[in-house]
């Protein structure tokens, strides 16, 4: 098998944060905040792995686009078990509007580079909670997409995909080459060891500029502004369930 | 005095885009039955104030477009079927939906945020070189949304520059459009031929002669605190007094207790019921991402400590395997 997976991994605020919205309402702070791998996108990673330790898949790329600090979460990707990774340079101004529509040119031009037969990413980002880059990099490639998968069997030149849709499961077939976003039950991540993260260290970090793979990183999409939610008044405590019954009925709830 | 002739000129200006404004709603549908979510999606296309049309794609639209037509709002029902939509698959349905858009050149494309939705739109906006904005929750102008960010820990207003408006609709935040009273017309537009790069092979549906959670008026959740699947009985006793749905918390699901389409928050479904009972739920932000617009929220807990305690309306800090059923039998009354 010589197939090779291209999986894509994000740098979030980490899952746990309460974050803070900017006093002038242009973001949230992300300064000085703890920051850690999108947790689908571990997801992912893990799936690639898996499917080269069967012997499935030949080589696992782990690709992050972003500003130097990505390489954090590419090497994290290569100590559960990805091969090579490769740092696509996003800076500045171009990192803050980078949407998905930028980021699945990129992971569509850098398939194609490098005759990736699967692009595995995770659902949704927890930062943008967007849901687009998976079904926008199948798109400009003309692959199949398996979308919210929560399994996954390579099948010859097929891939079947388990899916987690609103009533319930479906399962779907589709073509390699394709592209398949990770839900939350699709596996459980491993965690590095200690010998695997020192490992990694050696593992081998490409540079890439969008601009060498000829993806132009303009945004027609502006942020006005960024606010916080509002505030749910504070409750109170019942002592009896009869309490919460005749509180609910005299608020007309039930 | 320019001003004020800016002005009115600009009003004009404004008035006669928008009579240009034209949105395409994809309908969400089963072959029989309109999903619920495509009415809030209609609500929200007509917030923009131009003519709505509604695509109805499948294998069998007959009954659902006799349905659409009547729908408040609806100008136009646009039917393509055909056996290539069988399952609904995006590399079929993305094809005719940049077909019709070839045709018509809307402004705006639209869907609800379900799991149809997210699949389906932003393989049509990259086919159109547009980004597109998921689960809005309030349209401000025709290119002006908000939506929430960091699981519905910030709103985030957002300007959108592309030539067409590709988005999709929280249906909690947009009322359903009446189904009775319209009057729209019917067009068949060509279907495409098959693409052939994907085959639906079958789904399995939770049964439940319970509402539909993402819709019901009362919901009944269950966390890690019910400590086994057997032990849901007792919501779902409870949730049957009330007409309610039944929800569960991430934890709950991953220890097996219930099927993972019964999860609410940022990656499960998002509800807004009148009355939403969190019954051993801490309360972490992921969870309340799901439901925290819930008009009222009741926590059942015997941690006070719980972090649910903080968005609950009415908490009670007890047992749930002794105030659950007490609360059944008080509803029996």
């Amino acid at each position: 098998m010589s197939k090779r997976v291209l999986v894509g991994v994000k740098r979030v605020i980490d899952y746990a944060v309460k974050i803070r919205v900017k006093p002038d309402h242009s973001g949230v702070v992300t300064d000085g905040v703890k920051h850690s791998m999108n947790p689908f996108c571990e997801i992912a990673v893990e799936e690639a792995v898996k499917l080269k330790e069967k012997k499935l898949i030949k080589e696992v790329v782990a690709v992050s686009c972003g500003p130097q600090q990505v390489q954090e979460t590419i090497r994290t990707a290569l100590a559960m078990g990805a091969d090579r990774g490769i740092h696509v340079e996003v800076t500045g101004n171009d990192y803050e509007t980078l949407g998905p529509l930028q980021v699945s040119k990129i992971f569509a031009a850098l398939a194609k580079k490098e005759n990736a037969q699967l692009v595995i990413l995770g659902k949704q980002a927890i930062d943008d909670d967007c849901n687009q880059t998976g079904q926008m990099t199948a798109a400009l490639l003309d692959w199949p997409q398996g979308t919210f998968a929560s399994e996954v069997a390579l099948d010859g030149d097929k891939v079947k995909v388990v899916r987690e849709i609103d009533g319930g499961l479906e399962t779907i077939k589709i073509n390699m080459p394709a592209v398949v976003t990770a839900d939350l039950r699709l596996n459980t991540p491993r965690y590095a060891t200690l010998p695997n993260i020192m490992k990694a260290k050696k593992k081998k970090i490409a540079n890439v500029k969008p601009s060498d793979l000829g993806v132009d990183l303009t945004s027609r999409v502006e942020v006005v502004r960024v606010d916080e939610p509002p505030q749910r008044q504070a409750g109170v405590k019942v002592d009896t369930v009869d309490d919460l019954v005749g509180k609910l009925k005299e608020s007309g709830r039930i | 005095m320019h001003r004020a002739i800016n002005k009115t000129h600009l009003r004009q200006l404004t008035g006669l885009l928008q009579r240009f404004q034209s949105t395409l709603v994809v309908v969400e549908h089963n072959n029989d039955k309109l999903t619920p979510i495509t009415l809030s999606a209609i609500t929200a296309a007509n917030k923009l104030g131009g003519e709505v049309s509604c695509l109805v794609a499948g294998t069998n639209c007959a009954k659902v477009v006799e349905d659409i037509a009547k729908v408040q709002g609806v100008k136009k029902v646009l039917v393509a079927q055909h056996d290539a939509y069988k399952g609904f698959l995006p590399e079929e349905l993305t094809p005719l939906i940049l077909a019709t858009q070839l045709q018509f050149s809307f402004t705006h494309i639209c869907a609800g945020a379900s799991a149809f939705g997210k699949n389906l739109l932003p393989r049509v906006a990259a086919k159109l070189d547009v980004a597109p904005i998921s689960d809005i929750i309030e349209i401000k102008t025709p290119d002006t949304f908000v939506r929430t960010i960091y699981a519905g820990n910030a709103l985030c207003t957002i300007k959108c520059n592309e030539k067409v408006k590709v988005f999709t609709v929280r249906g909690t935040s947009f009322e359903p459009a009446a189904t009775e009273g319209g009057s729209a017309s019917t067009e068949e537009v060509s279907a495409s031929s098959s693409a052939g790069l994907s085959e639906w092979i079958e789904q399995s549906l939770t049964k439940s002669d319970r509402p539909e959670l993402a819709s019901a008026k009362v919901v009944v959740s269950g966390g890690r605190g019910l400590k086994s699947g057997d032990n849901f009985k007792l919501l779902y006793d409870l949730a049957d007094q009330m007409n309610a749905a039944v929800g569960a918390s991430r934890a709950a699901v991953d220890a097996g207790f219930v099927p993972n389409d019964m999860q609410v928050g940022q990656t499960g479904k998002i509800v807004a019921p009148e009355l939403y009972i969190a019954v051993g739920i801490s309360g972490a932000i992921q969870h309340l991402a799901g439901m925290k617009d819930s008009k009222t929220i009741v926590a059942i807990n015997k941690d006070p400590e719980a972090p649910i305690f903080q968005v609950a309306d009415y908490g009670l800090v007890a047992d749930l395997f002794k105030a659950v059923p007490e609360m059944t039998a008080a509803l029996q009354k």
